[in-house]
């Protein structure tokens, strides 16, 4: 049994919104204002305490807490180390924005429960992020994509309930793959913990590799699902497109939870110690990364309106993240990390501006042709602006740099010519996709003149909250590319970790899991 | 460190004109000068240092890892042009002050030229290509934002995307290109690199490194094939041409030939490629100039035309070309800006810049015309003018050099182009100025405000003092530029004008006077022109976005066309192909472990299983009948399970069927009962095919999996659900407590999914949904009792039954099959009974209860139960347990689990009658009154039978 | 016996499939029913087959079937109810709305990207969250 000095906090980014959600809908449900109130706070509070647990996994080994007080692998593990600590911390800076945008911009009153999903959705994030168990993983897996089929449709409308159907149907099928591989897995190795996999992995006997390496197969297409890969990122646009700003905004961490699933069971399970089975993803993902870039940036380029636009960059966005990981070393992981953390700002960045393009554009929506000047046009056309050079790589911003050390990265890989073709290319079609779009909203509508009197353009302050909270995503990028230095300091650390999985597989099962091998 | 703040000015000056236009135009454009001449200044005190050799570094570690670091170093090179960039600047800065008019946003201008010039400053004084890198982004986008400043017009803002378009893409090679050349040396620090020339020059990547980074040198400085952006470019306002064009952008591209010139030049390789060309684009552009009838179109190709030169140049390779250049980068800066400056003027005060429409403004505008006219005489190359002396070395070089063996040929395209720039030259002079005053100008033109002519009369200084004394005046700062460009000794040159009567001056003069006599022929010229046909650059370029752009959009909503069933056809296809793939890649046995029997009626059942599969494919269109095939397949399945000893999943199956069926016979109700026919037997076919793949796969995955002996952990678990579980229920033991962690969450997808349902059919009731249940007519016969006695009275006498069940259930669960959520499931079902019997109205006004409280307080128990193992500084969920005595059901275990099943137990009941709650408020908004009475019938007078609600 | 399991888990797999790719809602979620039976069963037999052997602790017991998978698949049973309860309320309100219960949407459709009569702005949400207030 374990030790008893417990590290509580390791379990509190799932339980504090977990035990908070239930409360809101028990004592707030009739007041909106506490469940803000509330909301906010707890999220801010889910902050903090990610900040704490990411210094602790700065300067130590991977931490385990064993639920049910159960040694691994017989109960459930939740670990701690540099990587869960880092996309923990990253999704609780990104939900401060959200719920801050949410509340402020009113979204929040236009449908029940808003806050209580908003808050089990994080819980499920979190939890997918901190579990060291396959199955639970699962299950976490369901908590966060069934709130999210909440807040996708937090509103209704028709075309929101009918792309709702298809996005809930077709992650159906996307859960029902998760048990299929499941249940091969167990089926072949006989256990669920991930470090224990780690160690059957390696020794399953050659009649079992096919089976085995079918199960990793499936694994990898279940969270390609949720990466958005082609050609499984289908669901992507409609999902994203029909779901309010702020929720796409929170969306920006979904397909990073894929991501995240991908780089800890790939480098964990089946990486360098697997033998038959080792670096099993990288060939199948390096291929669907190159088309997944190239079909989002052609999207970029080719979208009818904004928001589609948007949701085809974070596709494009996605594929180059992919890239660096399917690259599978330890600097590449490192710029894959770096990347990941500026995408996700990039497009909740731009998913929340474009809300409030389309708030102030009436009848025209985030369709791109001139429209009349709107209030704050020129405002939001700085915003839009920055946005848009993030997410297409363009210095100051943090892109440029995730872009620079991605292209570093695959100078080791033997397809290098094509990688650095395709990223430099795309990122092209994406410079000139969203120049056209911000030159024809915002240029172009200068033409237009407005009938009546012209719009106000200074900021009233209940419109300056929201467009804080966009600003608030900007600046994630400005300082993740200002101390890039000590970032990649963490993530190089983050790296080392995952690619000598034994201190992780000797956290869990202890340090005499090897002694009878 | 007064390097990084000379870099860095700008940039955080930047902020100040937005802030001073509050204070007024005066205040704004003094705030912004004095930023750059506070940055100028801080340039000129490294003057002696630099001028004595010095070279100035300033170093700051910013991506290590990566090889990016914020370093700088100031040489001759960095500080002429630095010089150049702030210098030039700050006579913009007064010009534009004088230029913009009062509509014009001057805060956001001001804003954004000093982003420009920070970005510029940054390129030539940055000692890190990564950094360049980064500032050469910058300037395509601070001057994508300059161009397009006249938002209003189209061709401000398709000059803008063009401009941001080509160099953007020369940008991206050219990151490409830096990050293979720091690759070959090993370091991104230019100080590094320029030590380094064999090792570059002998690596196999030179090649494409020279060629990937030529690309962004000869789009940004309008090189052929990329020069067309240049001259659109002139939309923006005068200011922004002038030094956008002359002084700076576009000699971003020069610039970084000149600072890569000792490593990159001097092979074959450069020779040809840069060298040609610059004399091809120098040639084509003057002749185009020639008969630009825009002054700022003229000199927009005169500009190319002369950059050209400047990389023909560079392109030769010898030292003496290179000093040629750099001079040559001085010169085209002063007269260039002037004239744009004085295109400017005549624009602001004549109304125009069609030459058509000029002419004969010499007495109007004397001041102006003294300006331009030195300007332009500079530009053709006439002697004690500063452009006579950089065409003469030109020319020098030029004839000096062998082409591919062949001698002369260079130097007779330089001589016509010089021919064609003389010519252009004085175009500008005589068309404008020249001829009588005519009385159809726009507005009558009178010179302008003195401040307006004081910048373009500052440039004329230098202008007129190097061409007389070039070496007193230029030499230093030159042989400096020069010396840091070669990197090296300097060649042996003197700067003078005259050299003796040699085949240089006579090839100038020869330009000369050929220029003035093409000019005398000028419209015969332009028809000889227009003879040919000529590609409009915009145009295509225009129709080769815009077609690229409808590609995309065909294809994009050509593969996203909303249509889920191809999607799923993809995924699919994907799974099946990846899992077949996988498995055949590698090696597989088949496993040994012994078959279990097959007694006959276990295939009894299996058949009916597959028959059922079977018609569900077949008869699915008729709906009713589908559910009632799925409940069919539920208790096999549920017998199923039973025979293979999992009696908890039976019952789990079971009862979790009956309420599945239960809710979608409710939503069917509102749905249709049919479903088309609509997919063709091809259709049919295809996901026929799909279907059977996959079905296939699956059962071989699972046969395979079944037929082999494993080890598994959960021989641990049988071992210690007794005495570490307090179970004998070991699947029980491993939900509540093994793996409770998993059943948390369990229950939290029961209770989000309640949360959303409710959330989903509350919005139902408004929009346009409840106008359709408003006019919802049932399409299926109603029985004429809605609350038939038998079914009421049935149900009443099982409530309590039932609810024993449960709670008999949820008490053995730990040790027999049971537990809290088929308990829950139990209770449910028998309240569910009730509205089934009774309508949902008269079972509502009975059950009092919110659900929410329920579904609420039951995570809350769970989550809380968890939480009370911390106390007894055990993790999460730990669980405890002792034995007690209940009367009737005996003697039990008590373990801190069922606290966590309880949890389980409410959330479970208050989800599901949640979930059918919220369909029930659907049914009432569509049903007739609500019946408060338990049945239809009542007994107490069986005479009426009066039927409430029948539709 | 395994081949029975199998092939039953086959058919029901193919059967959900076939369904799911229906052009309706309704046929696709009975789809996904199906596909949770099969998996179901699936997850429970990669615990191997055993007959008469509940894995309920007693003296008597020869043997005991293996009791994770069970478990397993009584949460997954748990959280596809809750899906399936879910997506069949969502197909209801989507047929509600829209007036079709089609699968297939037209590209591009974005609720987001609408005009405030359907997707409120910020001004008129505004309005409503003073006087709208949880439930």
């Amino acid at each position: 049994m374990s030790d008893l000095t417990l590290n509580h906090w390791i379990l509190m980014p799932i339980m504090l919104p977990a035990l908070l959600a239930p409360i809101i809908v028990l004592a707030m449900r009739h007041d909106l204002v506490l469940q803000r109130i509330f909301s906010i706070a707890g999220t801010v509070a889910l902050f903090a305490i990610a900040l704490g647990l990411t210094v602790q996994a700065a300067n130590g080994p991977p931490q385990v807490y064993e639920l049910g007080n159960w040694d691994a692998p017989f109960g459930i593990v939740v670990v701690l180390d540099r990587l869960s600590a880092l996309m923990v911390l990253l999704a609780s800076i990104l939900a401060i924005g959200v719920v801050i945008y949410a509340a402020s911009s009113g979204w929040d009153s236009r449908g029940k429960h808003f806050h209580a999903l908003f808050q089990f959705q994080l819980m499920g994030i979190m939890g997918a992020f901190l579990t060291g168990d396959v199955f639970n993983l699962f299950v976490f897996f369901e908590v966060l994509l069934i709130a999210s089929y909440g807040l996708m449709l937090h509103g209704g409308g028709a075309a929101r309930t009918r792309a709702g159907v298809q996005y809930v149907a077709i992650n159906l099928l996307g859960s029902t793959l998760f048990l299929f591989a499941v249940g091969t897995l167990y089926g072949v190795t006989g256990t669920l913990n991930m470090a224990d996999l780690a160690l059957k992995v390696a020794e399953v006997p050659p009649e079992d590799q096919a089976l085995l390496q079918t199960a990793g197969v499936l694994l990898l297409i279940v969270f390609a699902v949720k990466a958005a890969m082609v050609p499984i990122h289908f669901w992507l646009p409609g999902a994203y497109a029909n779901a309010p700003g702020p929720v796409a905004a929170l969306f920006a961490i979904m397909t990073k939870v894929g991501a995240y699933s991908i780089l800890r069971v790939y480098t964990l399970i089946f990486g360098a110690a697997a033998g038959d089975a080792a670096w099993l993803a990288a060939d199948w993902l390096m291929p669907a990364a190159l088309v997944t870039l190239i079909v989002g940036m052609v999207g970029v380029l080719g979208a009818s309106g904004l928001i589609r636009q948007i949701c085809f960059a974070v596709i494009g966005s996605m594929g180059t993240l992919m890239i660096a990981i399917a690259l599978f070393t330890p600097e590449a992981t490192v710029a894959a990390l770096y990347y990941l953390i500026h995408s996700t700002f990039a497009a909740a960045a731009l998913f929340l501006i474009a809300d409030q393009i389309v708030a102030r554009r009436g009848q025209h929506g985030d369709r791109l042709h001139a429209a009349p000047r709107f209030p704050q046009t020129g405002l939001m056309a700085v915003l839009f602006f920055l946005g848009a050079i993030g997410m297409a790589g363009m210095p100051p911003l943090s892109g440029f740099l995730g872009k620079l050390l991605v292209l570093d990265a695959a100078k080791v890989s033997p397809a290098m010519g094509l990688i650095w073709t395709v990223i430099l290319a795309t990122s092209l079609l994406c410079i000139v996709g969203f120049a056209r779009a911000g030159s024809t909203v915002f240029w172009k509508s200068a033409q237009v003149e407005t009938h009546g009197d012209a719009p106000v353009s200074a900021l009233t302050p209940r419109d300056s909250v929201p467009v804080g909270a966009v600003a608030f995503m900007l600046a994630g990028m400005v300082a993740l590319s200002a101390f890039a230095g000590p970032i990649t300091g963490y993530l190089e650390g983050t790296a080392a970790q995952l690619y000598n999985p034994l201190e992780y597989i000797l956290a869990v099962l202890g340090p005499d899991a090897l002694a009878g091998r | 460190m007064a390097l990084t703040l000379i870099v860095l000015l700008p940039f955080l000056g930047a902020l100040l004109p937005g802030l001073m236009i509050r204070a007024g135009r005066n205040s704004c454009a003094l705030a912004t000068g004095s930023v750059t001449l506070a940055a100028l200044v801080l340039l000129l005190a490294q003057a002696p240092a630099v001028f004595s050799g010095e070279v100035i570094h300033a170093r700051a570690e910013w991506l290590p890892s990566l090889g990016l670091n914020a370093n700088f170093f100031l040489d001759g090179l960095g500080f002429l042009f630095a010089g150049l960039i702030l210098g030039i600047g700050l006579l913009i800065i007064i010009y534009a002050r004088f230029y913009l008019s009062k509509k014009d946003p001057m805060g956001q201008f001001y804003s954004y030229l000093l982003l420009f010039q920070g970005a510029m400053v940054g390129i030539v004084l940055c000692d890190n290509i990564l950094l360049l890198l980064i500032f050469w982004e910058l300037t395509s986008l601070s001057s994508f934002l300059l161009i397009g400043y006249w938002k209003h017009l189209p061709e401000g803002r398709q000059g803008a995307r063009m401009a941001l378009t080509v160099t953007g893409m020369g940008g991206l090679a050219m990151i490409a290109g830096m990050l293979i050349l720091g690759e070959i040396v090993g370091s991104y620090d230019l100080s590094v690199i320029l030590e380094n020339k064999e090792l570059i020059q002998s690596s196999d990547w030179y090649v494409p490194a020279l060629l990937l980074i030529l690309a962004g040198c000869f789009t940004k400085s309008a090189q052929f094939p990329f020069h067309f952006w240049l001259p659109h470019a002139m939309a923006a306002p005068t200011p922004v041409s002038a030094y956008l064009h002359s002084a700076t952008m576009v000699k971003a591209g020069i610039f970084l030939m000149a600072r890569l010139w000792p490593v990159l030049a001097g092979t074959d390789w450069w020779f040809y490629i840069v060298a040609s060309t610059g004399l091809f684009t120098m040639v084509m552009a003057a002749w185009i100039a020639l008969f630009k009838d825009d002054l700022k179109g003229l000199l927009a190709f005169s500009t190319v035309s002369h950059l050209a030169l400047v990389t023909f140049l560079f392109g030769l390779g010898t030292p003496m070309a290179a000093v040629a250049g750099v001079f040559h980068i001085i010169n085209h800066a002063a007269f260039k800006a002037a004239l744009f400056m004085s295109a400017g003027i005549i624009d602001h005060e004549t109304g125009t810049r069609d030459i058509k429409k000029l002419g004969g403004l010499m007495t109007l505008m004397p001041i102006t015309m003294t300006i331009a006219t030195l300007g332009a005489l500079s530009m053709a190359g006439v002697p004690l003018l500063n452009g006579f002396l950089t065409k003469e070395m030109m020319l020098h070089e030029a004839l000096q050099t062998d082409y591919a063996g062949i001698p002369g040929i260079l130097g007779l395209l330089a001589v016509i182009g010089a021919i064609f720039s003389v010519a252009y030259s004085f175009r500008y002079i005589a068309h404008v100025f020249l001829g009588a005053p005519r009385n159809d100008y726009p507005q009558t033109p009178h010179d302008p405000p003195f401040g307006l002519y004081l910048p373009p009369l500052v440039l004329m200084i230098p202008v007129v003092l190097i061409g007389l004394f070039p070496a007193a005046i230029a030499g230093p700062l030159v042989a400096t530029a020069a010396g840091a460009v070669i990197g090296g000794p300097l060649p042996d040159y003197h700067l003078a004008i005259w050299h003796g009567f040699n085949l240089t001056l006579v090839a100038s003069l020869v330009a000369l006077a050929a220029g003035a006599a093409l000019l005398w022929h000028h419209v015969r010229a332009n028809d000889f022109r227009l003879s040919f046909r000529r590609p409009e650059a915009k145009a295509m370029f225009e129709s080769v976005l815009d077609t690229a752009a409808g590609a995309a959009r065909l294809v994009t909503d050509g593969l996203h066309n909303g249509s889920m069933r191809r999607y799923v056809d993809v995924m699919i296809g994907a799974v099946f192909l990846a899992g077949v793939t996988a498995f055949f890649a590698t090696s597989h046995g088949p496993g040994s472990r012994a078959l279990t029997p097959v007694p006959p009626i276990t295939l009894l059942g299996w058949a009916v299983l597959i028959g059922a599969c079977v018609s569900i494919v077949l008869l699915h269109r008729q709906r009713l009948l589908t559910l009632v095939i799925v409940g069919v397949i539920g208790v096999l399945v549920s017998l199923s399970f039973i025979y293979l000893s999992a009696p908890d999943l039976a019952l789990t199956q079971i009862s979790v069927e009956v309420v599945t069926v239960m809710l979608l016979l409710l939503a069917l109700n509102f749905l249709p009962k049919e479903t088309p026919k609509e997919s063709g037997s091809l259709r049919r076919g295809r996901d026929g095919l799909l279907a059977s793949l996959g079905g296939l796969g699956v059962g071989m995955l699972i046969y395979a999996v079944m037929t082999r002996d494993f080890t598994t952990i959960s021989d641990f678990h049988l071992a210690q659900s007794k005495p570490g579980g307090g179970g004998t229920n070991v699947v029980n033991v491993i939900l509540v407590d093994f793996r409770g962690f998993d059943t948390f969450g369990e229950i939290i997808v029961l209770g989000i999914a309640a949360l959303s349902i409710f959330a989903l059919l509350d919005g139902a009731l408004k929009g346009p949904a409840i106008k359709r249940l408003q006019s919802w007519v049932p399409d299926q016969e109603r029985s004429r009792d809605r609350h038939p006695m038998m079914l009421v009275v049935a149900t009443r006498v099982m409530l309590p039954l039932s609810l024993l069940v449960g709670v008999y259930i949820f008490l053995r669960g730990h040790n027999d099959p049971g537990g809290g959520f088929i308990a829950g499931l139990v209770v449910a079902i028998a309240f569910l009974m009730q509205y089934m019997a009774s309508g949902f109205g008269w079972a509502e006004q009975r059950m009092k209860i919110d659900y929410h409280l329920m579904i609420g307080i039951g995570v809350l128990a769970a989550g809380f139960t968890g939480v009370g193992a911390w106390i007894a500084g055990r993790p999460f969920l730990t669980s405890d347990f002792t034995y007690v005595t209940l009367p009737i059901f005996g003697k039990f275990e008590v373990a801190t689990a069922m606290a966590f099943d309880v949890g389980v137990f409410l959330t479970v009941v208050g989800s599901v009658m949640m979930a059918l709650a919220s369909l029930s408020r659907l049914a009432r908004v569509t049903e007739a009154p609500v019946n408060s009475e338990p049945m239809d019938v009542d007994p107490t007078q069986a005479s009426s039978n009066t039927n409430r609600g029948t539709s | 016996m395994e081949l029975l399991v199998a092939s039953a888990v086959g058919a029901m797999t193919a059967a959900g499939l076939y369904l799911v790719l229906r052009a309706r809602t309704f046929p696709v979620i009975v789809g996904v029913a199906m596909l949770s039976y099969a998996v179901n069963v699936f997850l429970f037999a990669s615990g191997r087959l055993a007959i008469d052997l509940p894995p309920v602790i007693s003296d008597t017991a020869t043997g005991y079937s293996d009791p994770l998978p069970q478990a397993l698949v009584l949460t997954a049973i748990v959280i596809s109810f809750g899906m399936t309860a879910v997506i069949v309320v969502l197909a209801l309100r989507a047929y509600l709305e829209s007036g079709t219960d089609a699968i297939d949407t037209p590209a591009g459709e974005s609720e987001s990207g609408q005009p405030p009569s359907i997707a409120p702005t910020a001004a008129s949400a505004r309005k409503s969250d003073q006087t709208e207030g949880g439930q």
